[in-house]
């Protein structure tokens, strides 16, 4: 499951969206403007000592890599065989330091506050008829519904299994795009019943 | 109040119900009937989340065909699942939404989910994802999403069906202790041999209405 917002009271956790999601665009360029080793390391030092700060564990730093720890090890057998062991060292040292400042914003960051700066800093749309409380709304419902489709698509294999058909993606995908429209159908009308007005 | 003049509904060329008048001012009323019998739909008409094809629905006057927003901060309505009605990730942020819909100030949503949370003895999870909760609080943060925007009415449609033994007294327990007005569609006759008022459903019709009493051991001698 998703390791979204950690709840705590850390100077992270109190701090305002605005700033942290700032500091992760700054961070993330600063990391790709210097190719330099020493850089990503002392980088990656300063992002674990933010964890530290801000009272979160050295397994939940991890769980934000560990998702992705095919592709980076895809990238470090690719980067070594075609620029050798440093190359490859570095830019998965980098890529890995970039997703754990996305983690650390993630997981001391509630997602209505993310969501309220996001609506906020996207209402220069509106004059070309973009609605950012739309905006806020669809990626709410994004991570809230991640969690819930995986256990649908869980329930719906698990059917499946036992009717001997495990190997059919068909007899997966089927039942659960059906379940999901008419799973929409109910969340526009509780949307709805809860007075939302676009 | 809800006033129900002559209001039939379909889905194309399927009539779910057919000329229905009712006045409903009991403080709590139970829709029960057969699946497909009409019920669900017939609870969608009261807040105005389904229009009738003909006839009229008015609560406390006001026309749910030009009145759907306010009719829908009158009347709130809580679905069978859970999971289809929690809208954000985490619990306080999902009680916020409907009272950030109606314009309450910070300090009024902050009181607001602090009282309905120790309510329900869920204070702890406060900040507890959403997904991660059992079937029992799910409903229960459902039900509270309704309850904080300050309804006259609650519409709940099938809230103990996907529930076990005991999270379905909890929520029975926690229907019988609210205040407002109470219109609860139901499989689960047990819920409602208290209530003032039973309306029976039969293919799109209201066949039977009457006190539980007398409501329930004829609708029992309807599905035998």
């Amino acid at each position: 499951m998703l390791d979204l917002y950690s709840p705590g009271t850390s100077p992270l956790h109190r701090l305002s969206p605005g700033p942290k999601i700032g500091a992760l665009m700054l961070g993330g360029t600063t990391l790709f403007l210097f190719e330099n080793i020493w850089v990503t390391l002392t980088a990656l030092t300063l992002v674990l000592a933010f964890y530290a700060l801000a009272r979160l564990t050295l397994r939940q730093a991890w769980n934000q890599t560990r998702p992705v720890l095919w592709i980076l090890l895809f990238f470090l057998a690719l980067q070594w065989w075609l620029s050798g062991p440093e190359l490859a060292a570095f830019v998965v040292l980098r890529l890995t330091t970039l997703l754990m400042l996305a983690g650390l914003v993630t997981l001391t960051t509630r997602s209505s506050d993310m969501i309220d700066t996001i609506t906020h800093a996207l209402r220069f749309l509106r004059p070309i008829g973009v609605n950012p409380a739309k905006v806020g709304l669809a990626i709410s419902l994004a991570l809230r519904f991640i969690p819930v489709l995986a256990q649908l698509t869980t329930e719906v294999r698990e059917a499946q299994k036992a009717r001997g058909l495990e190997r059919s993606i068909i007899a997966t995908a089927m039942p659960v795009a059906i379940r999901m429209l008419k799973m929409a159908d109910d969340i526009s009308d509780a949307i709805e019943a809860r007075g939302y007005r676009p | 109040m809800i006033e129900i003049t002559n209001v039939s509904l379909s889905y194309g060329t399927r009539t779910v119900l057919h000329d229905i008048s009712l006045t409903l001012s009991e403080r709590r009323i139970a829709i029960i009937g057969a699946n497909g019998s009409g019920k669900s739909s017939f609870a969608r008409l009261l807040n105005g989340l389904v229009l009738p094809s003909t006839g009229d629905v008015q609560v406390a006057g006001l026309n749910t065909r030009n009145h759907g927003k306010d009719v829908r901060q009158k009347v709130g309505f809580v679905f069978q699942n859970p999971d289809n009605q929690i809208v954000f990730p985490v619990v306080e942020e999902d009680l916020a939404f409907g009272m950030k819909n109606l314009g309450f100030s910070k300090d009024k949503i902050a009181a607001k989910t602090t009282e309905i949370l120790t309510r329900y003895d869920m204070q702890d999870l406060r900040e507890h994802p959403a997904h991660l909760l059992s079937g029992g609080q799910k409903q229960l943060l459902a039900i509270s999403g309704v309850l904080v925007m300050d309804p006259a009415i609650v519409v709940l449609d099938e809230p103990t069906t996907l529930l076990d033994l005991r999270n379905k007294r909890r929520i029975a327990a926690a229907l019988d202790a609210l205040d407002q007005t109470i219109i609860l569609a139901t499989h689960d006759l047990d819920l409602i041999s208290d209530y003032d008022r039973v309306l029976v459903f039969e293919e799109g019709r209201v066949v039977i209405d009457d006190i539980p009493a007398t409501a329930i051991p004829a609708y029992e001698r309807l599905m035998a």
